[in-house]
């Protein structure tokens, strides 16, 4: 059976209700006549046998690249990076495909006599991860084989004596990564690309890197820059990463890139109704559906995060390929487009998301307001090629609860960012210039980021910069269901239902204006012409 | 004629610090421009009589007139004119210099204005000043045989609580005055104070003002209660003077001890003068000037205004006294320019008595007060610190003791309230216990006011001023001009709506307008001030100041580190079934607890405590931390402060704080075999001890404690809050919410993050095999 595309619904009197992601909860909009529904392509039929897939990518590897086994020798130093809690969303049901690649990976050097090898989380500036969660992405086996005796660990990018300084690029940019991998004779980078940024020369570049480097990069104007980062023809973002990567590659750093992809199948039963499209739900799936909102609506949201935050998605491989990180990264964006991609004619005044209670910082944790508006503005708005879908000057609605919450021992420099600096200014510019290296080079929070679970004290001002491009862009930015003070500090503006943002939305872009919701998760990507 | 009478003439006045006093100054050095000045001023701890004289009196706004009409000479013309002497009125010899002494008594006229005003002073000090003080000075001036006039400031209220007609005229010997005899007065008060002070030695009262002192600061170590207990002692003798002033006053018929001590000061001084020529001024209730130096000048807040303003706000809407009650007020300049006025006439052989008052030509009643206060309230209201206007009610009049009575009634409740408040394990994070001692203090300024207030509601006697009126009348019209005390041109209305209200209000600081404060709020300058980079150093507290935590979760969390489930919560229940007795114990003596708490260390092995620690940072300490409190440690430390941690919790427990501070105060237990003993190494750092040890480290790293900013949350830290000269309250437990409010500290609210996990049991999670964070490099 082959997968539906997505589609672009346009609204009548008879659409039902459309389901708005809402945190951990939900809403159900009746849009304008008129309105569009972006929904996303249906799961693409995954490979049946992953671990033949494996085997198969690793011998038969793309680019200028020999196979993993002829790359092997004994007593040589081996690397394995992988990507962290951030990949995949939500984290994938047992067995994670990292612990099933880097499995085989480990039988192969294992065959060639390889015994010098380490296993690092490439986590860059994000929080270190437990040993749950370590032990979730790689598997028990490889873990109490590797961790006991310090070969399985997090990268520390506070290192002091941890990173090496490779040189800079012909545009001045700086390029920092791991001691390890730079004294290692091979890099195997175990990639879950999940959207279209992920992977190609940013695994090493940037996930075994440090704040050094990332601040060539990871700044305003490289985001407003990037339209979309998503969109690697004309992404400032890819540009600079590329370039970092290639200096690596010239300076005689080998690297085995392996990348996956994965299809759209996000939400396991009883979940799954969240994947489908509202006019083809079956009674029993409005019954669930109504029903877990009541529950969600009545229980504390401390429960409803828990419960939401233990679903794992059961994600199917669509491809993995391996070797020279250009050739294979060009595949995994075709398949990673293949799945994402949805053609959308034209812009809108006003585009709406409902955000739902999970992005990429918050896994096991809290989506605070910050990882709100990131989510909003910096990866829904930047999912497109081509044009924005919402056109220059035009109104973003997302639907979140947005509460003043945070994780204490996750996001410590989130709270001081959202109390201190947002509360002096919400103009990414002028807190780039004014706060972030205080932040950055915070003792407090690099002593929190190396010993305990924290981001780096300078992570929430890129999330800040991950909204650049989008609140430039746009007119104005409203909440729905949002707590109101916490909308407020960031500058965006409140409302209680859809009805009123829409009627706020007017003041903006006019009567009558154009509406298009992207139904988003499972991910999609538009392709605006 | 009064110019030119009192030209070239030396003239000494006491009590100048004081409201009438400031008025008197002003006016002569402005008004009789050849006049000198002699200053009698008692130095206070801080000041010196100078020093009071410079701030207290030419700085004050009533000389801003003074000032623009001299300009730059100001200065040069005060120090020419105007001589400060050092000295005490309740002091034999007024504690006079030998200089000084000649200086004062070289004067020609004495105006003695100094007199303890507050009508609950106790006993003896009303004695000592108000009857003795005149004595004093009239000791001094024949012992050196000088004779100059001498005027005694009194108060028409001497007549005490009688109806009808009350002229000038001394009351000794008259029906209106029982007989008694001043001297036995002055003994009998002595002998009070000697009595009390002994029935306040006996052994249960001792053992009561102990228990009222912990109760007051909890366990803030011993050299603090045994000084709160001795100040409890004091306050309570000084308390029962207060009573047995206001019962003998009531009890020879004066409305209070001011009033009784004032009467036999009179006729003392009358008695005793012999060739020293005296003069009696006896003002009403003196209130804001008609028109000099400036309509409405007033100084400190004098009697009615606390009234109006607490009705204002609204917190008062009753009244002690009758609506056709009348009420003697007269304006502040008219009592100065009489004063000056029977100084330039000079005196008669016998004493004189003249009244400046307003009730018996140009009366006020209450009602009128009343009415023109409430309209003119409803035009310009008073605003909340929200921005609402206040709503204004009706008053009721109600019998001062009534009213008295009822807010009694309501004291009683309030402290028993607070006795509640103070056992139970709540804090100002919720604003609730803060608001609570503030209506408190409010409450009991009303209270004091009325009572004060009460009783001169329940005079109505009118006093005669003919001989002030025929004084007056012989003026030339010049002098009647220029130094005007006839009362009977105000125009109440005027002077109630133009003059008296708008300053009360300035006075009161109430906001008049709906806007927002726009300069900083008060802790906001605090909270500046705390951050200067002047400071030289921050202490912390632990517990309840940067996290909502204690030494036994702590405690039951590293002990459960490495059992099995079911083992863990059994333990984890236990420690915390015990945590009443432990809390009890930490009450009575925090000392004594943490010796008893940290055997349960005994045997610990020391690695796997330092790996534990390392992870209870991210399960326990941060999870429970207040950000904000994190957030100020660094702001100290951007502001080049060092930083301190002062605890009782365990070393080994608090070391990964340790990128926060420069240095940290912790318990130590003592170590063999890389095991814990159980045995603490030193005295833990807990109440005066903590405060000792964080000076020391201070001294040590030359730092000055006043200089510094200790952060505490409890009564128990009350000896480090003091050591430093930027104490802040966090989180403060009620009795610390009282006492920081008190003394105008900084208190800060610092909440737990929204959204922190909430572990049911202060348990740690057990590793499957080792903690994670040893990477390659460490």
């Amino acid at each position: 059976m082959t997968a539906r595309r997505g589609l672009v619904l346009d609204v009548d009197r008879t659409t039902p209700p459309i389901v708005f992601h809402h945190g951990e909860g939900f809403r159900f909009e009746k849009l304008p006549t008129g309105s569009r529904v972006v929904y996303p392509n249906e799961p693409i039929d995954p490979i049946e046998d992953v671990d033949s897939a494996i085997r198969h990518a690793l011998a038969n590897p793309v680019g200028d690249s020999p196979p993993l086994e002829a790359l092997l020798t004994p007593g040589m130093k081996l690397t394995i990076a992988f990507d962290d809690i951030s990949l995949p969303l939500p984290q994938m049901q047992a067995p994670d495909i990292r612990g099933r690649i880097i499995e085989q990976v480990l039988d192969v050097a294992a065959a060639s006599g390889v015994d010098d090898v380490h296993l690092i989380a490439a986590l860059a500036l994000h929080r270190r991860m437990t040993e749950t969660e370590l032990r979730h992405a790689v598997g028990d086996r490889v873990y109490d084989a590797f961790a006991p005796n310090g070969q399985l660990y997090n990268f520390d990018a506070e290192d002091p004596e941890g990173l090496t300084h490779l040189g800079e690029t012909d545009h001045g940019e700086e390029v920092v990564i791991s001691t390890r991998a730079v004294e290692s004779d091979l890099i195997v980078y175990v990639n879950i690309n999940l959207v279209s940024m992920d992977g190609g020369h940013k695994s090493v570049a940037t996930g075994l890197s440090g704040y050094t480097a990332l601040r060539h990069h990871h700044n305003v104007d490289t985001m407003r820059r990037s339209k979309s980062f998503m969109d690697q023809e004309n992404s400032e973002l890819h540009t600079k990463n590329w370039r970092q990567g290639r200096l690596i590659r010239d300076s005689d750093i080998k690297i085995f890139q392996i990348e996956t992809t994965l299809n759209n199948d996000t939400f396991p039963s009883p979940w799954d109704f969240l994947q489908k499209r509202e006019w083809e739900m079956s009674s029993k799936d409005r019954v669930m559906l109504l029903g877990t909102k009541k529950v969600l609506d009545k229980i504390p949201r401390r429960s409803a995060r828990s419960i939401f935050q233990g679903i794992r998605a059961p994600f199917g491989l669509t491809s993995i390929q391996a070797g020279e990180v250009e050739a294979v990264h060009e595949i995994t964006t075709e398949n990673v487009y293949k799945q994402h991609l949805v053609r959308v004619e034209g812009q809108t005044d006003i585009l709406s998301m409902g955000l739902p209670y999970l992005g990429p910082y918050n896994v096991n944790s809290i989506m605070n307001p910050i990882l709100v508006a990131c989510l909003g503005l910096g990866y829904f708005f930047n999912l497109y090629r081509g044009k924005p879908l919402v056109r220059e000057g035009g109104v973003v609605i997302m639907s979140h609860p947005t509460p003043w919450e945070f994780h204490p021992v996750h996001h410590p420099s989130y709270i001081d960012f959202f109390e201190e600096v947002l509360a002096d200014s919400t103009d990414p510019e002028e807190v780039e210039k004014k706060y972030e290296k205080r932040y950055a080079e915070d003792e407090w929070y690099r002593h929190l980021y190396r010993t305990s679970y924290a981001y780096h004290g300078v992570h929430p001002f890129y999330m800040w910069y991950w909204c650049s491009h989008a609140l430039e862009h746009v007119g104005q930015v409203i909440v729905v269901g949002g707590d109101q003070r916490a909308v407020k500090r960031m500058g965006f503006r409140s409302a209680t239902t859809m009805r009123d943002a829409l009627e706020m939305a007017t003041d903006v872009v006019g009567r009558d204006p154009t509406l298009t919701h992207i139904h988003n998760p499972p991910v999609l990507m538009a392709d605006v012409v | 004629m009064i110019t030119e009478s009192l030209s070239g003439k030396r003239i000494a006045v006491t009590g100048s610090t004081g409201f009438l006093g400031t008025a008197l100054v002003e006016r002569l050095l402005r008004s009789v421009p050849d006049c000198e000045l002699v200053l009698l001023v008692r130095p206070t701890r801080r000041n010196s009589a100078e020093r009071r004289v410079e701030r207290e009196i030419l700085r004050n706004d009533a000389f801003e007139r003074l000032r623009s009409q001299w300009g730059d000479e100001f200065d040069e013309i005060c120090q020419r004119r105007v001589a400060v002497v050092s000295g005490d009125v309740s002091s034999e010899g007024l504690d006079l210099s030998e200089a000084d002494r000649q200086i004062f008594v070289s004067c020609d006229v004495i105006i003695h204005s100094a007199a303890t005003v507050s009508f609950d002073s106790p006993l003896d000090s009303s004695i000592e000043i108000n009857l003795l003080g005149p004595n004093r000075v009239l000791d001094l001036l024949k012992e050196a045989s000088a004779t100059p006039h001498l005027i005694a400031v009194s108060t028409c209220y001497v007549a005490g609580n009688r109806r009808g007609a009350a002229n000038e005229e001394f009351l000794a010997g008259t029906p209106f005055q029982v007989d008694v005899d001043w001297r036995a007065e002055v003994d009998a008060a002595r002998r009070t104070r000697a009595d009390l002070d002994a029935r306040s030695r006996i052994p249960e009262r001792l053992t009561s003002f102990r228990r009222g002192a912990r109760e007051e600061l909890g366990a803030a170590g011993l050299p603090m209660l045994a000084a709160k207990t001795e100040q409890l002692r004091e306050a309570w003798v000084n308390d029962q003077m207060v009573e047995a002033g206001r019962s003998r006053a009531t009890s020879l018929g004066w409305p209070d001890v001011y009033t009784y001590s004032k009467a036999l000061g009179e006729t003392a001084l009358v008695e005793l003068h012999g060739d020293v020529p005296v003069s009696i001024v006896r003002p009403s209730i003196i209130e804001s000037a008609w028109t000099d130096p400036a309509p409405g000048w007033i100084r400190g807040f004098r009697m009615a205004e606390p009234l109006i303003v607490s009705f204002a706000k609204g917190e008062l809407n009753t009244f002690p006294g009758y609506p056709e009650g009348i009420i003697d007020v007269i304006p502040v300049d008219m009592v100065a320019a009489a004063i000056i006025a029977v100084a330039a006439k000079g005196p008669e052989t016998k004493p004189e008595v003249f009244q400046v008052a307003s009730g018996s030509t140009n009366p006020l009643q209450f009602k009128k007060l009343l009415n023109t206060t409430m309209e003119w309230f409803r035009e310009h209201p008073v605003y909340d610190a929200n921005g609402h206007p206040t709503a204004s009610t009706e008053w009721k009049y109600a019998g001062s003791s009534g009213l008295e009575e009822q807010l009694g009634r309501v004291v009683k409740a309030f402290d028993l309230a607070a006795k509640v408040i103070n056992r139970l394990p709540i804090r100002g994070e919720n604003s609730f216990t803060s608001k609570f001692a503030e209506r408190r203090q409010n409450l009991d300024q009303i209270k004091g006011y009325v009572e004060i207030y009460g009783a001169y509601g329940k005079c109505e006697a009118l006093y005669g001023i003919e001989r002030t009126l025929s004084l007056w009348n012989s003026l030339p019209s010049k002098d009647q001009s220029e130094f005007g005390f006839d009362p009977s041109v105000i125009d109440w209305h005027h002077y109630i709506t133009e003059v008296h209200l708008p300053t009360v209000v300035v006075q009161a600081r109430v906001k008049t307008s709906p806007e927002k404060r726009t300069g900083p709020s008060r802790s906001e300058r605090l909270r500046g001030a705390v951050l200067d980079p002047d400071r030289h150093f921050a202490a912390f507290d632990l517990e309840n100041t940067l996290i909502a935590s204690n030494v036994v979760e702590s405690y039951a969390w590293l002990a459960t580190r490495h059992l099995g489930t079911r083992k863990r919560v059994e333990f984890t229940l236990k420690t915390l079934s015990e945590t009443p007795g432990l809390w009890r114990r930490d009450k009575r003596d925090r000392t004594d607890f943490l010796r008893h708490f940290y055997q349960r260390y005994k045997g610990a092995p020391i690695d796997e405590l330092e790996a534990d620690a390392a992870e209870m940072l991210s399960e326990l300490i941060l999870i429970k931390a207040f950000p904000a409190g994190l957030r100020r440690v660094r702001a100290h430390r951007a502001a080049g402060h060092r930083t301190v941690l002062i605890t009782g919790a365990l070393d080994v427990a608090v070391e990964p704080l340790r990128p926060l501070f420069d240095h940290i105060i912790a318990a130590s237990i003592d170590r063999k075999d890389g095991k814990l003993t159980g045995e603490m190494l030193d005295v833990p750092p807990t109440g005066e001890v903590r405060a000792q040890l964080m000076v020391n480290w201070a001294i040590q790293n030359d730092l000055d404690p006043a200089q510094g900013v200790a952060y505490a949350d409890s009564a128990s830290d009350l000896p480090m809050l003091e050591a430093v000269g930027y104490p802040v309250a966090v989180n403060p437990e009620t009795r610390l919410v009282t006492i920081a409010e008190r003394r105008g500290w900084l208190t800060e609210n610092w909440p737990k993050t929204a959204g922190a996990p909430k572990p049911l049991l202060p348990m740690g999670q057990r590793p499957r095999i080792r903690p994670t964070y040893q990477g390659a490099h460490s």
